[in-house]
């Protein structure tokens, strides 16, 4: 089954046209990896599909589960499961781990019609998730992203992905800023949350992140459009040969 | 979202709910309309006032007279206000036959706004239990919870005008003490036209078991409420006082020109709570209340005065409850959170005016504007010749929320000795377009967002107030913020 479905895409932001005409299809279950250079317009397309302020779409469909994708507001796409790691997570002063994730949980449960979790039960799965990602307890009452480290960082919005239990799920250079460690803590709570009815969009710069979270197929984004798809010998190759060796 | 319509809800100030809005249907009395000495000795007479009271109104009348309203404030909404169309006493009318009980009118609208004066429920665990409550209504207290229990442990907590008959000589003893009747304007107009207030005294050694409250609310229209708060912590004592406040929704400001005065006696340690909701006007700014408030209190020798207050109302609030460090080792706190929205202007902070040796004091002020608001933090730290090795820390935060609103920080220091320390930062912030979309990629609506950041950024202030204050202060920063973003 189509999860996503991206036609001729274009996008851009303050009247420069970034996306040029982007063409992808994602399936339920399916793992897709966009590699690309610095400003190929990866986090673009991220921004795009969550439906960031600033980003003007000029042209094309984004079909999300039967619905008009970019008609819907940030919050709605949330609510319908889309979920993205932050290249760059955002510090919220004075608001706790736990405040925060309580308040987009029952978000979520409100927009599905459920009634909110009660105390012990939100523990509960505050606790499962927090596991996942090898957060220690004092993780929770920890003000959002503020004086975390780059692997706290990364690992927070595994943790907040686990929580919110997405059909979507695009990673957006969670890779960058992580040591080996760290990198290894988040893929496997990346790869934990796989499932028939989770799909993904891995953007990433290097191999590194790919040789952990195995795609099933793999997108060159170079100047706005989809040089080329393939499987994971198309990672090799840049490996090998770099972006350059990648042509329409 | 695109930019332009971001920018919209920003800067859109609807509708918010005020759910205190609300008018009590009652026979009430009123005096004439107007400000003179007739005035002042009819309202005197009214609560069979002792001649030196009379003497003191009338003195503060004549002082009053030959003053100006203060114009220093960042307060360019501060209506020109004529003090001859106000009326200055007015009281439900008690019913002849049941003089000793409440109105059920009254208890019911105390009952609407969460303040329970049925003594008997709290009790028995219906309502929340644990707080003692002075309900002034109007010109007037209708009811004060708990008053028994406390007397056992000689606690006298009563309305003013109680005190004035019952226990005459602490109330001349404490009265004006901290705020004499010339200390400003509005300051003399309340010493001569109050109407009614708490009075509160904790003998030697005692800790008040429960916290206090006050609660004030004005119902009738075209009236001012000039109530008058009394505090004495005697030595050693130890009390935890809140303070509340709504208003009806109408399009004429009204005025509420109130004075707390606080004695701590050495070694005492008193908390003062504010969580202010008069009613702001709408969103043309018309109406609301005029909040133009002296506060202040005095620490003898190794007391402790903590000043915590939440302001999310009035259409004008004037307001710097202060302390003065009058006993070595004595120390203060501030505490505030001022949010204003709409049209709403508030120039509010503190004075901390250090006499003592080793005096500390702390001001933590969070200003935060929206709408078209303008918000000040205006304080004074004063270190007297005699405040030796005083410390003061300040730190003045502002939070804007859209791009029409105002944020000022207008500190004073004077040191007059070298010993003395004085540490002041601020810092102005927005909430930025990041911010809210990280919490809206999570599911979090724009609204609930504003709050939740809103309430993040005042933590260490909310912090402070005790529990059942925290939760409804937290509510109010949050529904006061709808609208001002979409």
């Amino acid at each position: 089954m189509e999860l996503i479905r991206i036609t001729d895409l274009h996008a851009g932001i303050e009247g420069k046209e970034i996306l040029k005409g982007i063409n992808l299809t994602i399936g339920e279950g399916e793992v897709h990896a966009i590699m690309g250079p610095n400003g190929a317009g990866k986090s673009t397309l991220s921004a795009v599909l969550t439906g960031r302020p600033g980003y003007e779409v000029t042209g094309g469909t984004v079909e999300y589960k039967g619905r008009n994708l970019l008609e819907m507001t940030p919050e709605e796409r949330s609510w319908a499961g889309i979920f993205m790691s932050f290249q760059y997570p955002i510090e919220i002063p004075g608001v706790s781990i736990t405040a925060f994730m309580k308040a987009a949980v029952n978000a979520h449960r409100k927009a599905q019609g459920k009634s909110e979790l009660s105390p012990a039960e939100y523990l509960k799965l505050l606790k499962t998730n927090m596991k996942l990602v090898q957060m220690k307890g004092e993780f929770a009452g920890r003000d959002v992203n503020v004086g975390f480290s780059g692997g706290e960082k990364k690992r927070g919005e595994i943790f907040q992905m686990a929580m919110l239990d997405p059909s979507l799920c695009i990673l957006d250079e969670t890779d960058s800023g992580l040591d080996v460690d760290a990198l290894k803590i988040v893929s496997d709570g990346v790869n934990a949350l796989r499932g028939p009815e989770k799909s993904a969009l891995v953007i990433t710069h290097y191999k590194r992140l790919l040789e952990l979270i195995v795609p099933d197929k793999v997108h060159v984004l170079k100047d706005g459009r989809i040089v080329r798809s393939g499987g994971t010998e198309l990672v090799e190759q840049i490996e090998n040969e770099g972006y350059d060796s990648i042509h329409d | 979202m695109d930019e332009l319509k971001e920018k919209e809800l920003l800067e859109s100030v609807a509708a918010q709910e005020y759910k205190e809005g609300f008018v009590t249907d009652i026979r009430q009395e009123f005096i004439p309309k107007g400000l003179n000495e007739d005035i002042i000795r009819l309202i005197s007479a009214k609560k069979d006032e002792p001649e030196w009271l009379l003497g003191f109104r009338l003195d503060s009348f004549r002082k009053w007279q030959k003053m100006t309203p203060p114009r220093w404030g960042h307060l360019s909404r501060l209506p020109e206000i004529d003090f001859q169309d106000i009326i200055y006493y007015a009281a439900p009318l008690r019913d002849e036959d049941r003089p000793e009980s409440i109105d059920p009118a009254l208890e019911e609208t105390f009952e609407k706004l969460g303040i329970p004066l049925k003594e008997r429920e709290i009790l028995a665990g219906v309502k929340p239990k644990g707080v003692a409550v002075d309900a002034v209504f109007d010109s007037v207290s209708v009811s004060t919870t708990f008053r028994k229990a406390l007397a056992e442990k000689g606690i006298i907590f009563c309305s003013f005008n109680e005190a004035v008959h019952k226990h005459p000589d602490l109330v001349r003893k404490y009265l004006a003490t901290v705020v004499p009747n010339g200390d400003n304007f509005y300051a003399a107009l309340n010493s001569a036209v109050f109407s009614d207030g708490s009075f509160c005294y904790i003998p030697k050694g005692v800790h008040c078991p429960m916290d206090l409250s006050s609660y004030f609310r004005i119902n009738a229209a075209g009236t001012g409420q000039f109530e008058r708060t009394l505090i004495v912590a005697d030595e050693g004592a130890s009390l935890s006082y809140m303070e509340g406040c709504t208003a009806p929704m109408r399009d004429t400001n009204q005025l509420h020109a109130a004075v707390v005065e606080i004695i701590c006696e050495k070694d005492s340690d008193v908390r003062y709570s504010t969580v202010q909701n008069w009613y702001p006007g709408d969103e043309q700014g018309r109406g609301g209340i005029l909040n133009l408030v002296t506060k202040r209190g005095i620490c003898k020798e190794g007391a402790h005065l903590s000043w915590t207050q939440v302001e999310t109302g009035s259409a004008i609030t004037w307001k710097y409850p202060s302390t003065i460090l009058k006993g070595d080792n004595s120390t203060s706190e501030f505490y505030s959170v001022a949010l204003t929205g709409k049209w709403q202007q508030a120039d509010t902070g503190t004075k901390m005016i250090h006499v003592g040796r080793n005096t500390r004091s702390r001001i933590v002020s969070k200003g935060i504007s929206a709408g078209h608001s303008e918000n000040s933090y205006r304080g004074m730290v004063q270190m007297g010749p005699g405040a030796d090795n005083a410390r003061n820390f300040s730190q003045c935060d502002s939070l804007l929320i859209g791009s029409e609103c105002g944020a000022h920080t207008f500190p004073v220091i004077r040191s007059s000795n070298p010993s003395a320390s004085v540490e002041h930062e601020a810092t102005t912030s927005k909430i930025s377009e990041d911010q809210l979309f990280y919490c809206t990629q999570r599911g979090i609506s724009p609204e609930d967002a504003v709050g939740l950041i809103v309430n993040g950024y005042a933590k260490e202030v909310l912090s402070r107030l005790p529990m059942e204050f925290a939760v409804e202060a937290q509510k109010l920063l949050s529904v006061n913020l709808e609208g001002s973003i979409g």
